[in-house]
């Protein structure tokens, strides 16, 4: 399973790209496109939309069920990728192109509080 | 758990697989929706060989049955024809849902779903009457090769089948050496089901593969029969609803003298429920089981749902109150949200075509 390095993760399987300008982008893991299955439907939270640390915002679901995507943070949704949803098989074939949101997280906050790719796969074996 | 003969070329071939009613079977070998194209535009396979082959056999076979069943075995003049009917409770509850071929007066083949066998098995012996004797089949596996291009790719990778099954037709079957071969699914497609001895299992599915008929999991076997319209056991029908009440009243045959189990109680009831199809107006989420519908005449409940590949949107059986309009609009509660959905009349789509009018 491809869970690159230069990303950080969740226990709830999103994965986070720290931008230059401080926001951050979140998607969800191979492992989280292999387990739900094929994508069927994606909705996406509205833009400017302000989240509570591990508030669901994302619903993704796949042939077999609904899942939810959480923030990673506390903050404000800044973008969102209508093309995933436009498109959510996408999510399965390269999770980390597909994007979900964009987040400016409310406080400065400290990136060793998320999971490296080590520590990720880690858990889920 | 049980394993099917086909268990190591699932494994082979990187199946995801899961239990289904004790079974470790196949749910994808990588792609559903894949999968579900390709019985609707080519060919794909199944393994069934977790569902079982009961043999009827005696000189009473067919009055037996013809008392065990909701439909009517008599209908069965022709050997190798097929008939689709409800194993039913004395209350009028579905048991299980079955086929049955007529192969001789005194031979009848019933196939029963995986997770109600030993049920059927034990009530049907209940039920036994002496000069009848019941075979449980777990020699023999089952594959069902569905699609537009099923049959051509079957007679090519399984030549020998071919002379047996050329003019058979749709819901017959016929023995060829030691394969029951029959055109019969669960797809809304054309096609095959073949019951052969487990150890035959493993080369005819490699044929068949070599041919370019896609191995299909669960998943994909799930999907089309929803866009079949039709019935899942256990999901859609179990022993607290009637047939009437599954949208399988077209299978029970109340007139006439014929006593079956059951029918006292569906004659005496009139059914409250019934078993209708909806189509999600937009594209705000997806149909589940157990979602909550608001119908102009009350509520009801989806008991399936999930997203239809072939129509690009989510589709669902749902159980309302009797008296649902197809046409009519309705709401489903839907991840905290109500959508609009229409009652249609099931199948949704038949022989790769789209039933559902626009909207």
């Amino acid at each position: 399973m491809n869970h690159p390095e230069d990303l950080k993760y969740t226990k709830s399987h999103e994965w986070i790209r720290i931008e230059k300008d401080g926001t951050l982008t979140i998607g969800i893991t191979d492992h989280a496109q292999e387990a739900l299955g094929d994508l069927v439907f994606i909705e996406l939270p509205e833009v400017g939309r302000k989240l509570a640390a591990e508030e669901a915002c994302v619903v993704v679901e796949s042939v077999k069920a609904a899942s939810d995507v959480y923030a990673p943070v506390a903050g404000e949704v800044v973008a969102v990728n209508s093309a995933a949803a436009e498109a959510p098989a996408e999510l399965n074939k390269d999770p980390y192109a597909a994007w979900l949101m964009r987040i400016k997280p409310a406080v400065k906050f400290d990136p060793a509080t998320l999971l490296d790719a080590a520590a990720y796969e880690k858990g889920l074996a | 758990m049980h394993q099917t003969p086909l268990h190591p070329a699932h494994r082979a071939a990187g199946a995801k697989l899961v239990d289904f009613a004790g079974w470790d079977m196949p749910l994808h070998y990588g792609s559903q929706l894949e999968e579900h194209h390709a019985v609707r535009r080519d060919a794909g396979m199944f393994d069934t060989s977790h569902m079982l082959a009961i043999d009827v056999e005696g000189a009473g076979a067919r009055e037996f049955l013809r008392g065990a069943l909701a439909n009517d075995v008599a209908r069965l003049k022709t050997p190798g024809k097929a008939l689709y009917s409800c194993l039913l409770n004395e209350a009028g509850g579905v048991l299980d849902d079955l086929i049955v071929y007529f192969l001789r007066d005194d031979l009848f083949r019933v196939i029963v779903n995986a997770g109600t066998a030993s049920k059927d098995l034990r009530w049907l012996e209940g039920l036994r009457a002496s000069g009848v004797t019941l075979r449980s089949r777990r020699d023999l596996a089952m594959i069902a090769v569905q699609g537009p291009k099923a049959r051509d790719k079957a007679w090519r990778a399984l030549p020998e089948l071919k002379a047996a099954s050329a003019a058979l037709g749709a819901f017959f079957g016929a023995q060829a050496g030691d394969t029951f071969i029959a055109r019969t699914g669960y797809t809304g497609e054309d096609g095959f089901e073949l019951l052969l001895p487990a150890a035959r299992a493993p080369d005819a599915w490699e044929r068949l593969a070599a041919a370019g008929v896609r191995p299909c999991g669960l998943g994909a076997r799930d999907t089309l029969r929803l866009e079949a319209g039709m019935n899942l056991y256990g999901q859609d029908m179990d022993e607290s609803v009637t047939p009437f009440e599954a949208g399988l009243g077209w299978t029970v045959v109340l007139d006439g003298a014929r006593d079956f189990v059951g029918k006292a109680a569906l004659q005496s009831r009139k059914p409250a429920r019934e078993l209708t199809g909806l189509v999600l107006a937009g594209r705000g989420g997806v149909l589940r089981a157990h979602q909550r519908v608001h119908a102009a005449n009350g509520a009801g409940e989806i008991t399936s749902g999930g997203f239809s590949p072939t129509l690009e949107r989510s589709i669902a059986l749902a159980r309302l109150p009797a008296g649902a309009v197809p046409g009519a609009d309705v709401q489903v509660e839907v991840r905290g949200k109500r959508l609009e959905a229409r009652i249609v009349k099931p199948p949704f789509v038949r022989h790769g075509k789209p039933l559902v009018p626009d909207f």
